[in-house]
């Protein structure tokens, strides 16, 4: 289905190293427009790294990223602009302590892309709505609950109209009751048909909003699947093993 | 021993204008510390190359000459060099050259306060080097630095009393002119240590209050 869609995002023979030790290793992965791709792996396998290097908070060591084509290796590449393409949010929803909710959300679109504060304030107010949090505009960050800062956070990187959203484990900080609020916001974007590629030990989340799991190890790919196939009937001994331990 | 009132009343209107005096330099320097700090501890931030090298010279000279050197300095040295400055010009600038390390000093453990993911996320919306600092790292900073930024304004406030060695008729070259020509030494150091306290005490509430009220403005994420 999605995959007759264009390639958005192309990784290929991703390498990247600390020291002498590599970290991620010969990563290679097409992302469709539309696809959701949910990255699975055991802590320290190097999913955070693996968002990281797509919008550039890390340096790679070797192959390529491209986004929509062009490359990200290229010495011209302007990140300014390739992050405004690429929305990030953090397991720790770092909002701006010292601005309001609506101050966080402007900052992007207002300095960065430079547009009139009106259309931004339109959209954004659309945005908080739709996440259930336009009364708490302005507030500030100390005021919400983890997982009303999560999905403010969600907000703010949609408010830059990404072209794909990177999620590294939003609700890994939150209590249990405010798992699904922020769980609920992702897969609503699902519906909608953004790109997303999702980190998360939510099997049951993977498992409801993937069209791809892809499952690393060791830095390594080990497994691409669908997630009906991937779940039922892991090919790799090390994804059998991995599921495993969330079977009580 | 018993003060004599008649004295201090009449030398009051010197003291007074001695005052205002210290207090228009002061502001002065500090202003331009503040600016010179800001400045280096930016420069000091982004490594921006070759100016990063300057900053450092200029902060251990200043850190590690005593003001009043500077002071001969700027006076008597420049003038050997064919530049003359008046002695006020003297006292601000040698006051911004030698708070403008401390100033820099304070802003830089402002700036390193704010958190890597903090940043992390300001980079990931696409700002730039610059909006980053402007935006994100240096209002959160500035909480995080007033006690020292204004620590270092009394200290600053503090070492205008060597003005005096340069002529200027701030509160310390007013009362030893006094002491000199009258003997009055208890009446003329005693106002000069309630004209000290005039001027700094209120500026310390002053700090105490704002931090007080920065704090709980800005923090709890
Ligand atoms: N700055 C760094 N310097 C050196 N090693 C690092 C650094 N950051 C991460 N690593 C190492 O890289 C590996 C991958 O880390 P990464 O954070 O990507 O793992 P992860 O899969 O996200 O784990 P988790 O599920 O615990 O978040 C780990 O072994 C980690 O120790
Ligand atoms: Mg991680």
């Amino acid at each position: 289905m999605k995959g007759n869609n264009k390639v958005l995002l192309e990784i290929v023979g991703l390498r990247k190293t600390y020291g002498a030790r590599p970290v991620l290793d010969d990563i290679n992965l097409s992302i469709h427009k539309g696809e959701v791709v949910v990255v699975l792996g055991s802590s320290g396998c190097g999913k955070s790294t693996l968002l990281r290097c797509l919008n550039g908070l890390e340096s790679i060591q070797g192959g390529d990223i491209k986004l929509s084509g062009k490359s990200l290796t290229d010495k011209n590449v302007n990140w300014q602009e390739v992050r405004q393409q690429i929305g990030m949010v953090f397991q720790n929803y770092d909002l701006f302590p010292h601005m309001t909710v609506m101050e966080n959300i402007l900052l992007g679109p207002s300095k960065v892309q430079k547009r009139a504060e009106k259309e931004v304030m339109e959209q954004a107010s659309q945005l908080l709505d739709r996440v259930g949090l336009l009364n708490r505009k302005d507030d500030y960050p100390r005021q919400l609950s983890g997982g009303q800062k999560q999905r403010i956070a969600i907000v703010r990187a949609l408010c830059m109209n990404p072209e794909i959203m990177l999620f590294d484990e939003v609700t890994a900080a939150l209590d249990p009751e405010m798992v699904r609020e922020v769980l609920d916001v992702i897969l609503g974007l699902a519906k909608q048909g953004m790109t997303m590629v999702i980190v998360t030990h939510e099997m049951g989340f993977a498992k409801a909003v993937a069209d791809c799991i892809v499952f690393i190890d060791a830095g390594k790919i080990c497994e691409i699947a669908e997630p009906d196939e991937f779940f039922s009937n892991p090919k790799t001994e090390r994804a059998r093993q991995f599921l495993n331990i969330f079977q009580y | 021993m018993s003060m004599n009132w008649e004295f201090i009343m009449s030398a009051l209107p010197l003291y007074e204008k001695a005052a205002w005096l210290t207090l228009k330099l002061a502001f002065l320097g500090i202003l331009a510390s503040l600016g010179i700090g800001l400045l280096c501890s930016i420069v000091l931030y982004q490594r921006t190359k070759g100016l990063e090298r300057l900053v450092r010279v200029y902060i251990e000279l200043s850190r590690n000459t005593p003001l009043l050197i500077q002071l001969f300095f700027l006076y008597y040295g420049l003038t050997k060099l064919g530049i003359t400055l008046s002695e006020q010009t003297c006292a601000i600038i040698g006051l911004a050259f030698l708070g403008g390390s401390y100033m820099a000093e304070a802003f830089r453990g402002g700036i390193e306060s704010v958190s890597k993911s903090q940043i992390e996320s300001g980079i990931s919306i696409g700002l730039s080097k610059l909006q980053l600092v402007r935006y994100v790292i240096l209002p959160q900073a500035f909480a995080v630095t007033l006690p020292s930024l204004g620590a270092n304004c009394i200290f600053l406030l503090k070492e205008t009393s060597i003005f005096g060695a340069i002529a200027i008729a701030d509160l310390m070259h007013v009362t030893q002119d006094l002491i000199g020509m009258y003997y009055q030494t208890f009446e003329t150091l005693f106002m000069l240590v309630v004209a000290y306290l005039i001027i700094l005490l209120p500026l310390s509430l002053f700090l105490t209050w704002l931090e007080r009220k920065v704090r709980y403005a800005e923090f709890g994420n």
